[in-house]
């Protein structure tokens, strides 16, 4: 239905153009036919949505609407002889900042130029690596803002600008990912979500706004991902690096901004059958290029990262994982010599702990499901509960909360205590 | 730059010696394996072959039967495509002047593209399903590589297109509802021959009725199934399983068989469950075999999927 109003507007006007350019010239008329034909193969689908949260606890430096939005997603496609274009875009209408904006999620152009070559140009998601939402080898954007005020999981994975190129082999496949303008996380900056100021020493939000200076010249502050991998058996075995800057702030300049310091990553990861169920291993350096050493108390030290997970059905319709992350400094006492007197200091391993279970009910059109994570050493947690239903084929409904728990208000769930909100969502798919 | 090259032409160096490490042992007991089995199923072949020449009516196997059904339901040609269209339907009987009538309700469809390729007859099979409806599936892909030996769990991903996240999936119980259907993920890629005893219960001008019965009973929900073979084309026609008590609860029909090239295919199937109160239509399009397809069944073609699997 939404497709067929759509399409006939775009008709309307490349069939208006018709008219007026086929009586001057004849050879304008096939092309603008070949162009119609091209037009009405495109697919169009999207959803609308409507979705409101607000806060549970008081928060001083926040709205207690914690997102209160409509939101249109277009999803265009083609596939015509040549390669696939794509589409994707959302209007959403925010009441909590009071605007309208435009997000483009996917403007793509993929191709398999030789046999044994995949591309893919344009505005792109990105995910590679194995572990559930705990992130080490994939270095593509996130968007924290959206997962923590309880926007649908698709908006964790922030779009890249950027041209993957694949290679593969009986021996091994290779992906490079060149970015050719840094992407940088949506952080938590205080807008919409209240955190632990380090600069301030206190928790902070709307009244202190990180400001940045961040790498932005293109080619000159780029970005390069690769991974190679390989299928033994159906085990998963694959190798990482990545040359570019940490994600999210690891930093700060001497005028107080937010600052990206370089990174580089190395990593592996294998995933594979074990026992009843999946087993997983991703390990990863984080090389703070900036602070080699780890004595600059202004930039983030480096860091060891590993995860080991396991996913196994617990009963019919009812799956259960388990991870277990740590990350580590690799030059702690440097990184203590350096702190400035009275600073709060962080522990050189964090350990970190998560479980989901998910049950499916009613067809499968019932989703009941946690995801928590657990830190002994920060003693702090941070809870996912979520039920989503589906009322039809086209309508689904969603309510879920973020909870977090904390012993301080330094660590890095702590921090969040007083954003924890709960929210509700209907969805009309199209 | 030239440091991070290096750094990452170590990284291959030590993967590259994993990898031939690692590659010798699994593939040459894969081979194994897949020797033993297909000299297993051609002696069986065999056997019915030489039986049904003497004697066509009494002297087929039941083992023959049972084998010559499975290949005419799932291993036909070296590969096979089709669009599949999916209604499920809860339903109420009611009595209406006197006569039974089914009221359907909360009706949901499913359509998907569904690619299978074997690696061996009777054996180890690969399937790629490509979601086309309802919207919120839509192009989502779920692959399996099936494993004929009882004792190997299948390997299942799930490719979620706007993550770009391949997920893969544990190993789960084969009796659990497929996409929210009444097929079961067993309905749809078949269930091991291995797994129950066979009987040759009855046979009537148009079919072979054979009992199964689980060798070990806990793992599923049914006490035994009954299953009519046609005796021309060894198509299973109908499956009736029974509960514990003896009672019939589960029915699937193939409601119509048409010869696709040279092999007979079900067109149409249903499924019903009388205690759930709900029946699956399951209609075949586009039906095509042996067609012109590289090894899709990995992760590139999740990521891109083939033009066979999106047309």
């Amino acid at each position: 239905m939404y497709k067929k109003v759509i399409m006939s507007a775009i008709f309307l006007v490349t069939g208006g153009w018709d008219s007026v350019t086929a009586g001057e010239d004849p050879n304008w008329a096939g092309i603008v036919r070949q162009a119609e034909s091209f037009v009405s193969d495109v697919e169009v689908h999207g959803f609308l949505e409507g979705r409101g949260g607000f806060r549970l606890l008081e928060d001083k430096y926040e709205k207690d609407m914690s997102v209160m939005e409509t939101r249109l997603q277009l999803d265009l496609s083609a596939f015509p002889e040549w390669g696939n274009l794509k589409f994707k875009g959302d209007t959403l209408g925010d009441f909590v900042t009071g605007d309208t904006h435009f997000d483009i999620r996917e403007a793509n152009f993929a191709c398999s130029p030789l046999e044994f070559v995949d591309a893919k140009i344009g505005r792109q998601v990105l995910t590679w690596g194995t572990g559930d939402l705990l992130f080490i080898n994939d270095l593509f954007p996130k968007d924290w803002q959206s997962f923590l005020i309880g926007r649908d999981s698709e908006y964790l994975k922030a779009p890249s600008d950027a041209a993957k190129l694949s290679f593969f082999s009986d021996w091994a496949n290779l992906d490079f990912v060149y970015t050719p303008r840094f992407d940088h996380d949506r952080f938590i900056n205080g807008e919409r979500i209240s955190f632990f100021n380090d600069g301030l020493g206190r928790i902070s939000g709307e009244d202190a706004v990180v400001h940045t200076d961040k790498p932005n010249r293109w080619f000159g502050d780029d970005e390069l991902a690769m991974r190679i991998y390989r299928n033994i058996e159906n085990y998963e075995l694959a190798l990482y690096g990545y040359r570019g800057y940490w994600k999210s702030p690891g930093g700060m300049n001497l005028r107080g901004q937010a600052i990206f310091p370089d990174l580089n990553v190395y990593g592996g990861s294998i995933r594979g059958a074990l026992g009843k169920g999946i087993g997983n291993f991703e390990v990863g350096y984080y090389e703070s290029d900036d602070d080699q050493n780890g004595s600059d108390p202004m930039v983030k030290n480096s860091e060891l990262r590993f995860l080991t997970g396991y996913t196994q059905e617990l009963a019919k319709e009812l799956t259960g994982s388990i991870q277990y992350y740590v990350e580590q400094m690799t030059d702690y006492d440097n990184y203590r010599d350096s702190l400035p007197a009275g600073a709060k200091s962080r522990d050189r391993s964090r350990h970190l702990i998560t479980v989901r279970l998910t049950q499916l009910l009613l067809n499968q059109n019932l989703r009941v499901g946690i995801f928590g994570y657990f830190s002994p050493t920060d003693q702090d947690s941070y809870l996912r509960p979520n039920v989503h239903y589906k009322i039809s084929d086209d309508l689904a409904v969603e309510a879920g909360a973020n909870v977090f728990l904390g012993e301080y208000n330094h660590t890095f769930f702590g921090q969040f205590h007083d954003n924890t909100n709960i929210y509700t969502s209907v969805r009309y798919n199209f | 730059m030239l440091k991070f090259l290096m750094k990452m032409t170590v990284l291959m160096m030590i993967f590259s010696w994993s990898v031939s490490v690692g590659a010798a042992g699994p593939e040459a007991m894969a081979e194994g394996v897949s020797a033993e089995s297909t000299s297993s199923v051609v002696s069986v072949e065999g056997a019915a072959g030489s039986a049904e020449e003497k004697n066509p009516e009494k002297k087929l196997t039941v083992e023959a039967i049972v084998n010559k059904a499975n290949l005419m339901a799932y291993y036909q040609g070296d590969n096979g495509k089709a669009q599949v269209n999916m209604i499920i339907n809860d339903y109420e009987e009611k009595i209406e002047d006197g006569k039974k009538k089914i009221v359907t309700k909360n009706t949901r469809t499913r359509e998907f593209n569904i690619l299978r390729g074997d690696i061996e007859d009777g054996g180890d099979q690969n399937y790629f399903v490509y979601f086309i409806k309802p919207a919120d599936v839509r192009k989502m892909v779920f692959m399996v590589h099936k494993h004929a030996d009882i004792d190997k769990d299948d390997d299942r991903w799930l490719y979620l297109p706007s993550l770009d996240l391949v997920k893969r999936i544990a190993a789960g119980d084969k009796r659990t509802s497929f996409v929210g259907s009444d097929f079961l993920y067993e309905d749809v890629s078949g269930r091991s021959l291995q797994e129950d005893k066979h009987e040759l219960i009855e046979t009537t001008d148009e079919f072979y009725v054979v009992k199964n019965t689980p060798k070990t009973s806990q793992s599923v929900e049914f006490s035994y199934y009954n299953v009519r073979i046609d005796k021309k084309n060894f198509m299973p026609m109908k499956m009736e399983f029974y509960d514990s008590k003896g009672k019939l609860y589960r029915i699937i029909e193939s409601l119509q068989v048409e010869t696709v090239g040279k092999y007979p295919t079900v067109v149409k199937s249903k499924v019903t469950d009388l205690n759930k109160q709900s029946f699956t239509l399951m209609e075949f399009s586009k039906i095509e075999y042996n067609i012109d397809l590289a090894d899709i069944f990995t992760e590139r073609y999740l990521r891109k999927p083939p033009r066979e699997a999106v047309r």
